[in-house]
């Protein structure tokens, strides 16, 4: 075991970018402890009773939502939400202004998600609190990467050394960027896969591999991360339509059959069934869909808790 | 730093087995009776208490576990550096048994305070009982005293006492750290 005495190397957590391997492996073996509180009979525990969270919500979201919520209640913090669509948003009120009015509320952490790239980074320069960005844009989403690879983890015993395939709509997805940089600092091998339209210019020179070919990119891959098709951010069409994009990206059972080696298949959700995946595949004992969500809640009461154990 | 050897050799090694026939007094054969080392130091008294017990009653099943308290700590966001946890495994039932809660060193008592709130969370035992190796005298903060003591020591708080265990640092041995001025 490292030594882990000085706790994580950043104050926030904006993204996976500005965590070192140490830091990675920290949450890994906190979120360790944290599962196995999660499976005892009584499930909680009162290390962060005196503090509070703010779950600042600017676009739609369930599991994200749900599971920073359930980690907080676990860990015994105060918690209160807030979902811009019902809020003063709507009548012309600034971000920073949003969040000071909360923060004077004696808030000591805030957890956002906002469509602006970098809105998490904006509000950690301005603002007097710990945040963690739970997804900002076609940016970053880091407690998705990270409970991401703690799934591979749990799976596999190790990150370092596996092929990841990153499938689907790259272009507008912040998990398919998060999940590049933090399985690359754990020492994996990714590659991306899409129709060339969804798959960023300069994508290579993040270190991975591309390739347009589905059953190519399935057969060289340990684990298939298929993500959704965002059509939400999606202003021009990017493809002829949908059943073309599910006719060469679409997952179906005869392709995975057709490998010579058993894949494990992720999907951060939420699943669009019949496109990216099919329903007996996303079913299949092949899909760790639903371990990831299991351990999404494990890995966010990892981050709040180191986050929050720093002294204010 | 000055040190003072308050127990080691054959006098740490009669201290253990007396502990032991002192559980024995009140736990019989043990089959109501568990043992729960506190993390991270406690656990080596605890698995020493635990097979010294055993090579005592052979027939008896001995119940050990190690406890982690970390999230149930009161210096959370107190202190400089953010505490890191150790795993805690259980895996037998405390409901209904008499717990022996095992420690090297009590002195403030707050550890135990903790593992008391840590400790329910697998349910209601029927008793608990404290076993120390060490007993810092007249420095508690807490009301919490121990019913089985390996030996009492008088200090003062800036000093410190170490146990070291033949398993991880090659001898049995209690130690007085005092710095020097």
């Amino acid at each position: 075991m490292s030594d882990y005495s000085k706790g994580l190397s950043t104050k926030h957590l904006l993204g996976i970018k500005d965590l070192n391997e140490r830091d990675i492996q920290l949450i890994f073996e906190t979120a360790d402890t944290f599962k196995d509180v999660l499976n005892r009979p009584i499930k909680k525990v009162p290390s962060l009773r005196d503090v509070t969270i703010a779950n600042v919500f600017f676009e739609n979201s369930t599991r994200t939502r749900l599971s920073f919520e359930l980690a907080q209640k676990r860990l015994s913090a105060d918690t209160i939400n807030f979902a811009a669509s019902s809020s003063s948003v709507s009548k012309g009120e600034t971000l920073i202004d949003t969040v000071n009015n909360i923060l004077a509320m004696k808030v000591d952490m805030i957890v956002i998600r906002h469509p602006y790239p970098g809105a998490g980074i904006f509000l950690s320069r301005k603002v007097n609190a710990q945040i963690v960005n739970a997804g900002d844009g076609a940016h970053e989403h880091p407690t998705q990467a990270l409970l991401d690879a703690f799934s591979i983890r749990e799976k596999y015993g190790d990150v370092a050394g596996k092929k990841i395939a990153i499938i689907g709509d790259i272009l507008h997805s912040r998990v398919a960027l998060s999940n590049i940089l933090c399985l690359q600092k754990l020492g994996a091998e990714v590659m991306v896969c899409g129709p060339t339209t969804l798959i960023p210019k300069y994508i290579g020179s993040l270190g991975v591999k591309v390739e347009f070919d589905l059953l190519k990119a399935l057969n060289w891959c340990d684990v298939a991360n298929m993500l959704r098709i965002q059509l939400e951010r999606q202003d021009i069409k990017y493809f002829p339509s949908l059943r073309e994009y599910t006719m060469m990206y679409g997952l179906n059972k005869q392709i995975l059959d057709s490998l010579d080696k058993e894949i494990l298949i992720m999907h951060p959700g939420p699943i669009n069934r019949g496109v990216e995946i099919t329903s007996d595949v996303a079913d299949s004992k092949q899909s760790i869909i639903l371990d990831q969500v299991e351990n999404g809640v494990a890995i966010r009461m990892a981050v709040l808790y180191l986050l929050a154990g720093q002294k204010p | 730093m000055q040190n003072l050897t308050l127990l080691d050799g054959q006098k740490f090694q009669i201290t253990i087995m007396r502990l032991c026939h002192q559980l024995i007094e009140n736990h019989d054969d043990f089959s109501n009776s568990v043992i729960l080392g506190i993390q991270p130091r406690g656990i080596y008294l605890a698995n020493r208490i635990a097979y010294e017990l055993q090579q005592i009653l052979p027939d008896a099943k001995i119940l050990n576990g190690n406890l982690d308290i970390t999230f149930f700590r009161d210096d959370f966001r107190r202190r400089e550096s953010p505490l890191v946890p150790n795993t805690t495994k259980i895996d037998f039932i405390i409901e209904g048994k008499k717990v022996i809660l095992v420690d090297d060193v009590l002195w403030t008592g707050r550890t135990i305070r903790s593992a008391m709130d840590a400790m329910l969370a697998f349910g209601r035992p029927q008793k608990v009982e404290l076993l120390v190796l060490v007993d810092r005298r007249f420095s508690r903060h807490l009301p919490i005293e121990p019913d089985y003591i390996g030996i009492q020591v008088d200090s003062i708080n800036s000093q410190k006492v170490l146990v070291s265990w033949k398993e991880t640092d090659q001898e049995d041995k209690v130690i007085l750290l005092s710095e020097k001025d």
